[in-house]
């Protein structure tokens, strides 16, 4: 009984594992985002595009491996906390969900009505998902910024609130994500 | 298609449209024409065209052998679908369209092959350089149009386009399709 509970209280192993590695994806993804489209036409301009896309369409395998697992998966239990934190916690996350997803789609889309498709790693290319178009090209990098800046709010939202629970509540929300916990070794969660 | 010396007579006694399509001086059709070329950059294939070019082809089937083909491409519209990008093409180290404006391809001989294929050889000048290229061409008669189809491959460091700088991230080969309705 006991185990079983110890069991719960961390995420698995790879539930961690997807988590902190589509947090650096993406916090490298942004950063390569909000600096590259400024930058004056050179090779390096070039590259830092194909990596921005590469980190996308990487984040976006594996937010659908991490959401299949989820799906699949239970999470830990909710530590104890009031009721419309609850409520915003869990919002939260299905939004970080949402806009993990639809971010890096719609600068999928972008690239392909741009006219400029996304060949991944350099070796495999992608479909085009929709015919080169000027105009629609125009709108789609728009929403795709739009989207990203709205990621990185939720995101910088769902870090405080994890802080919060650690320093403030002194619960262990942060802790089982965290991955070097003794006794949540577990394939159960 | 030969100029035709009737066409002139034609011109004083038949309306204008009528002598276009008939014993006309035809031309191609840039509003139905593209020229598009296609360069990969870290692999990744983008299509560009130009946007201005003229230029016409005397193809007659019964007579392969008496085609002729003459293209100006005007190097300043190539469109890469941005501005920056585009006014860095104009560049010297590039198209350098200040200097080189316009680009041509005048066949010099035509060798019949299927029927509805020819293969077409000529100069192409481009930056001030010139390269005898062979262009395997497909014609396909419409009720009105004569539509002429080919790709041909172009090496940028032979007509030397693009800086040093860009060797490793935009490949040598150029593909450039073009597909012309006169």
């Amino acid at each position: 009984m006991g185990r079983t509970l110890e069991e719960h209280t961390h995420y698995s192993r790879t539930a961690t594992a997807l988590h902190w590695l589509i947090t650096l994806l993406i916090a490298a993804g942004f950063t390569l985002g909000a600096t590259m489209a400024d930058l004056p036409v050179s090779p390096r301009k070039v590259h830092l595009f194909a990596y921005h896309k590469w980190i996308g369409i990487t984040v976006l395998g594996l937010v659908c491996v991490r959401l299949i697992w989820r799906l699949t998966h239970r999470p830990p239990p909710d530590e104890p906390m009031p009721a419309w934190q609850r409520v915003v916690a869990h919002a939260t996350h299905w939004l970080l969900y949402l806009l993990m997803i639809a971010t890096p789609l719609c600068g999928w889309l972008y690239s392909s009505a741009a006219g400029y498709p996304v060949v991944y790693l350099k070796i495999w290319q992608l479909p085009d998902l929709v015919a080169k178009n000027e105009a629609l090209a125009k709108v789609l990098v728009e929403v795709h910024g739009f989207l990203a800046w709205t990621l990185l709010w939720v995101v910088v939202l769902h870090a405080a609130a994890a802080l919060k629970h650690h320093f403030f509540d002194h619960d262990r929300t942060l802790k089982r994500m965290l991955g070097w916990h003794r006794h949540g070794n577990t394939r159960s969660s | 298609m030969k100029r035709n010396p009737l066409a002139v007579f034609g011109a004083l006694t038949v309306a204008t449209a009528f002598v276009a399509t008939a014993a006309g001086d035809p031309s191609i059709d840039a509003a139905k024409s593209t020229i598009v070329a296609t360069f990969k950059q870290e692999n990744v294939p983008v299509d560009a065209p130009f946007k201005t070019f003229n230029g016409r082809v005397d193809y007659d089937p019964a007579k392969p052998n008496a085609s002729k083909a003459a293209i100006e491409v005007a190097t300043g519209s190539f469109d890469m679908g941005s501005a920056d990008y585009n006014s860095e093409v104009k560049k010297k180290e590039w198209l350098d369209s200040g200097t080189y404006p316009k680009a041509s391809f005048i066949s010099t001989s035509v060798k019949p092959g299927a029927t509805g294929h020819f293969d077409a050889t000529g100069t192409l000048t481009l930056k001030g350089k010139s390269q005898t290229l062979t262009v395997p061409v497909t014609a396909t008669k419409t009720s009105t149009a004569s539509v002429f189809d080919g790709t041909l491959e172009i090496s940028r460091a032979y007509f030397g386009i693009g800086s040093p700088e860009w060797k490793d991230t935009v490949d040598d080969k150029v593909r450039i399709k073009f597909h012309l309705v006169e």
